[in-house]
């Protein structure tokens, strides 16, 4: 199908696109992969379409103290081929490659991906395994959001209808923190089947402040608390038998299915999590 | 001003092309119907098949996740281009000789995305060629035949520059 007729703009600044955003049925356009796609099959059909891609503060990456800045227009071809990520946000790197194909990471966007919450996307779950915070800029100015406080609901976040989401905020890597992930998907690069997204602290042998945050079991990335737990206390099969998740039947499988498959990712990220670090 | 239709400005295959698009139009319906460039392939229109790749600006991308009007100002080469200028010649040869293609509906797309893992240069491993070419769909050949070329070229390319 082609898409429904809508009137286009590129944005000059982010004061103009936010001003736009007041328009009725003014959606932002940033990589598109989502977005181009449900107006091809007519899921959407907006009246304006704000192209954000002009605005060039939107996007880059850079270390400040210990926090890692990634601007919302930040191509994933671009995080995931970054020294900054690499080093100091090992998680969001590992996680990359698994992000749809390289057609599609050279336009696809990190703000783009958050803000379109699809529950069986990375970047979301990521963010929360990070204890992450997002920027977000409307009418009013800017404010930060964190990352547990920001998945609503299905395709649904915390922002209000005139924002946009500027960045994203990760806490930097040290020596002491671990990180996990790993994902079943039909075939590589499409949306996970269920997936996981982990980080923790090593403390001399055991882990502590662990993070389980798993993508593709419910309408948004959930934490996993009980296994977190468990996990804490060095017991993967506590740990498995432990896990407090709600999937339900897709038409990738049925909510039975996804438990099963949720435990065997959780042996395979807990693995990670106890490897040490040279 | 906002607009539905506007007045784009690309360079195609080294030609540049002045014309008035229609919003809503996605480049890879732009390609075949305004420049009647119809090699690039529209198959699923959602991102998934792979048979619309075009390079823009020197990147992959789908050609139906990207508006035409977005590439004002951009340099997009299509299989057409990359055709004629001989830089897949020996990815076509090697695709044509191992029969990596049947009823050739994915080939340009498959081209296209080897192309971009290839001129990375050094010899990529099966495996990886297999996740490069992933977001590629090909119902005929069970991808055997195109993994094969694929690799062929790459160890080929490796040895003439040595």
């Amino acid at each position: 199908m082609k898409p429904a007729p809508f009137a286009y703009k590129k944005a000059r600044s982010l004061d103009e696109a936010i001003a736009l955003l007041g328009e009725k049925d003014a959606r932002l356009l940033a990589g598109g992969q989502s977005l181009i796609a449900t107006l091809n099959m007519r899921l959407s059909s907006p009246s304006l379409l704000i192209d954000i891609n002009g605005i060039d503060s939107l996007a880059g990456i850079s270390q400040k103290g210990d926090t890692v800045e990634i601007g919302a227009l930040t191509r994933h071809a671009h995080a995931e081929h970054s020294d900054v990520i690499a080093k100091h946000v090992p998680l969001i790197a590992r996680a990359m490659p698994y992000i749809g194909h390289p057609a599609i990471r050279n336009r696809g966007t990190l703000g783009g991906s958050i803000a379109f919450a699809d529950p069986a996307a990375e970047l979301p779950a990521c963010l929360l395994a990070l204890d992450g915070e997002i920027e977000a800029a409307g009418p009013k100015g800017k404010r930060t959001i964190k990352a547990q406080d920001f998945f609503k609901g299905l395709f649904e976040t915390a922002l209000a209808p005139q924002e946009l989401l500027t960045a994203i905020r990760v806490p930097t890597a040290n020596k002491d923190t671990r990180f996990g992930f790993a994902e079943l998907a039909r075939r590589h690069g499409d949306y996970a089947i269920v997936g996981l997204a982990a980080s923790a602290r090593a403390d001399g042998k055991r882990l502590s402040d662990v993070h389980l945050a798993y993508f593709g079991v419910g309408n948004t990335p959930v934490r996993a608390k009980k296994a977190e737990a468990a996990l804490a206390q060095g017991n993967i099969d506590a740990a498995v038998d432990a896990l407090d998740l709600e999937p339900h039947d897709d038409v990738q499988a049925t909510a039975k299915v996804k438990m099963h498959l949720a435990g065997v990712l959780l042996r395979r990220v807990a693995g990670q999590l106890m490897e040490t670090r040279s | 001003m906002s607009a539905r239709t506007l007045d784009i400005s690309i360079t195609v295959n080294g030609e540049r092309v002045q014309e008035s698009v229609e919003a809503r139009q996605t480049l890879v319906d732009f390609l075949r119907e305004s420049l009647s460039l119809t090699g690039s392939h529209v198959g699923c229109e959602h991102g998934v098949c792979g048979a619309c790749t075009v390079r823009v600006n020197g990147e992959v991308v789908r050609g139906c996740l990207m508006l035409a009007v977005q590439c004002d100002g951009a340099t997009v080469e299509t299989i057409e281009g990359l055709s004629d200028s001989g830089e897949v010649a020996d990815l076509q040869t090697a695709f044509e000789q191992r029969n990596a293609l049947q009823c050739g509906f994915c080939t340009p797309g498959m081209l296209a995305t080897a192309q971009d893992l290839l001129k990375r240069g050094g010899v990529p491993t099966r495996d990886e060629i297999r996740e490069h070419l992933s977001g590629n769909y090909c119902r005929c050949t069970g991808y055997h035949a195109i993994v094969d070329a694929v690799e062929a070229v790459a160890q080929a390319r490796a040895g003439e520059k040595q």
